[in-house]
């Protein structure tokens, strides 16, 4: 277990900057209420994934490049996403191959974590749940499970909520047919992919569906809300944070 | 041979409204996963025979073109003989030379993926012979005219009814019956007087021994058996990446391919061909052939990313773990190989231009790399064959048809993109016009972007403050 560190910076990810702030906030609050400073640099944007996934690596290293820039110290670095994360993680190295940047790149990937991940590997962290009893469901996201692989931590934090009960989905592992462009550039087999997943989360009945990944919930979330499935998705931060305070 | 235009749109849409097809994709792909996940219950054991399968086989690519050699040697030596085919049509003009100097009409089938990329079926049906595939699913699919949806199972998209009725239809005096025990029969009955007749047997290769010159077949109906005993002829068609080094590779690989592909512990059938039938022997073909194919392996194989691909033992466990694979099957692909292994072999075999499409039919998920028994980093090539859809640069290893996709338009989408986000108060700016635009989304034309995400999801919920507002609001610290 690396050592609890003073301060650690957070990458909000462009989609909580623009969707999902709150689910940011969230973050940023249970860090802080564990005693650790969070710096937020008002420099960061996106880690490149769309482009580096859609065949265009040059604009992808470009915006890579500012987030290189924008977080310099040797602080961790906090992402509440298994997808942006993988990226900044496992992806970098890769991007920055040959590049005048690539050992800046590795230092920079080693120093990430998935906010779960870090709650419970590097803080240790306790919950105590203050809220009423509550049914929820749980989506693995394809990064989370399987670049990351901090699905385990996110599902134990959940488990240390005594009012909440979890329900599987039949298909948990399988993609909810997100992929970032590939929604936009393969709509119907996407559309496809997440009828099918809102339909396993309707199944289980439960009045919430979490997961990591803000993709993934806002392709299930909006799939849900398209066919009047009254089933919020939401972040597991700002669950946990709800629960707790 | 080159087919037809695939219209890639067409396809997967026809695929998606065929509810039969996704039902029967469905439970088939369930009982396969679930039979692999039962036989490789111990992780650690998998993750170690993994390593090993992959090492073997790149232990194998490393040395190609001198284990080809002694591939070669080695069958020549013990009465096989050998021929390099740089292309399908080559392999069919081998085939048929072959063919013709036994004055064979009747050819008798085992399962063959290469058979399927040289179109040999159809190639010979042209020159009047018959060729007959014996494989059950292969016979199945035959009938109905068909070409195989997986690598493994080809007829995996029909299930038990639709094969009862087409038996019915197509074998002449075939009572109808859903009794899986009453149709194996029938066709047993069909195609045992076909071994019998049979004058030359075609199979495929799974592994070919360098060091001892034997051909390896997996299978288990007992008819690649047949196929490569009964006839007097028998000639293996194989792409020339089937090679490994040294006997004891064969082991791991077939505990690898078959717990892969269907979770069995050992095939029925598993047959090591070494000679044609010696002297004083009363049994066996007097000619055995070994047809090598090239087709784009040699070019894929001189760039060591894309080498990765030809680690491909053939086991399809990435098809019954896709979940796009599970909502197409095989035949929306268009081409002889579908599914991930598909997606990555097919436009470096076929050219970005032809089958480029196939390399956008994946989320990234990585179920399929999460299961490839010899760690091929399929996302990886499908990266770079995206990346080079786009790239008009004539490198020595460019995949061929590459730059195919390259527009204005996206180009410079991509562009604005990426100087918005390199730019810390256009990224602002544009989150703020999209905070204030979020709320009339809906009011816009549902047209392009919109309407792909629209016809099946509510539209982004664009926040009013961003976080990077809300975080300068409540004061977190930026450094």
């Amino acid at each position: 277990m690396p050592t609890r560190p003073e301060k650690v910076y957070f990458f909000g990810t462009c989609l909580i900057d623009l969707c999902y702030p709150q689910a940011g906030m969230a973050g940023i609050a249970l860090l802080q209420r564990e005693g650790i400073q969070v710096v937020y640099p008002q420099a960061q944007s996106c880690c490149g994934q769309p482009a580096y996934n859609s065949g265009f690596p040059d604009e992808a290293r470009k915006v890579a490049r500012q987030q290189l820039k924008a977080f310099p110290k040797d602080y961790p670095i906090i992402i509440p996403s298994g997808s942006c994360g993988g990226m900044l993680k496992h992806h970098y190295p890769h991007l920055f191959a040959g590049e005048p940047e690539a050992a800046e790149a590795q230092r920079f990937a080693n120093r990430v974590f998935e906010l779960t991940e870090f709650l419970v590997t590097v803080l240790g962290i306790k919950l105590e749940d203050r809220g009423q009893p509550i049914k929820v469901t749980w989506h693995s996201t394809c990064s989370a499970l399987r670049e990351m692989r901090v699905i385990e931590y996110s599902k134990s934090l959940l488990r240390q909520l005594k009012n909440v009960e979890l329900i599987e989905l039949q298909r948990e592992r399988e993609c909810c047919g997100f992929g970032g462009t590939f929604s936009i550039k393969q709509p119907d087999i996407s559309a496809a992919m997440v009828a099918d997943k809102a339909a396993d989360v309707a199944q289980t009945g439960a009045a919430r569906l979490l997961s990591g990944d803000c993709g993934c919930l806002m392709n299930i979330g909006g799939a849900l809300k398209h066919r009047n499935i009254p089933i919020p998705a939401q972040h597991v931060a700002e669950f946990l944070l709800e629960r707790t305070q | 041979m080159t087919e037809t235009v695939v219209d890639f749109p067409k396809n997967f849409a026809e695929a998606l409204n065929n509810s039969q097809l996704r039902r029967n994709l469905r439970a088939a792909m369930d009982t396969m996963g679930h039979r692999r996940r039962t036989l490789f219950a111990d992780l650690d054991a998998l993750e170690q025979l993994r390593a090993r399968g992959d090492a073997i086989r790149w232990r194998a690519l490393r040395q190609l073109p001198d284990l080809l050699e002694q591939l070669e040697k080695k069958c020549t030596e013990n009465g096989i003989q050998v021929h390099w085919a740089e292309t399908p049509a080559e392999a069919n003009q081998i085939c048929l030379g072959i063919i013709q100097r036994h004055h064979a009409s009747r050819v008798i089938k085992g399962k063959s993926m290469v058979s399927e990329e040289m179109h040999l079926n159809h190639f010979l049906d042209e020159q009047g012979i018959e060729a007959l595939e014996t494989d059950l699913g292969e016979y199945i699919i035959q009938l109905d005219h068909e070409t195989p949806s997986h690598i493994i199972v080809p007829a995996i998209h029909k299930n038990r009814d639709q094969i009862a009725r087409l038996f019915h239809e197509k074998i002449p005096n075939a009572p109808y019956t859903e009794v899986v025990e009453e149709l194996n029969a029938i066709a047993r009955k069909v195609l045992r007087e076909k071994f019998f007749a049979g004058e030359v047997g075609v199979s495929g290769v799974n592994f070919a021994v360098a060091e001892t010159g034997t051909l390896c077949l997996v299978e288990n109906e007992g008819n690649g058996r047949m196929c490569t005993t009964a006839p007097p002829v028998h000639i293996a068609v194989m792409g020339l990446e089937k090679v490994v080094e040294r006997l004891e590779d064969v082991p791991p690989l077939l505990r690898l391919l078959t717990g892969s592909a269907t979770g069995q512990l050992i095939t029925t059938y598993f047959n090591m061909i070494t000679s044609p039938r010696k002297p004083g022997e009363k049994d066996g073909p007097k000619e055995v052939h070994l047809v090598l194919l090239d087709n784009g392996r040699s070019k894929i194989w001189a760039d060591p990313e894309l080498r990765q691909t030809l680690k491909c033992i053939r086991c399809g466990a990435c098809m019954n773990h896709c979940p796009v694979y599970t909502r197409l099957g095989g035949h929306a692909y268009g081409y002889v190989y579908p599914g991930p292994i598909g997606s990555i072999l097919t436009p470096q075999l076929e050219g970005l231009d032809h089958a480029g499409a196939m390399a956008t039919a994946s989320t990234f998920c990585g179920a399929c790399e999460e299961v490839c028994p010899v760690k091929i980093p399929i996302t990886t090539i499908l990266r770079r064959l995206r990346t080079e859809s786009y790239d008009k640069a004539d490198s020595p290893n460019a995949v061929k048809g590459h730059g195919y996709k390259v527009n204005r338009m996206e180009s410079l989408t991509w562009k604005g993109w990426a100087l918005s986000n390199a730019t810390p108060w256009l990224n602002a700016l544009n989150a703020k016009v999209l905070g204030l635009a979020g709320p009339h989304l809906s009011k816009l034309p549902q047209v392009g972007v919109l309407k792909h995400w629209g016809q099946s999801r509510a539209l982004p919920p664009f926040a009013r403050k961003s976080l990077h507002v809300l975080a300068k609001e409540k004061g977190i610290a930026d450094e």
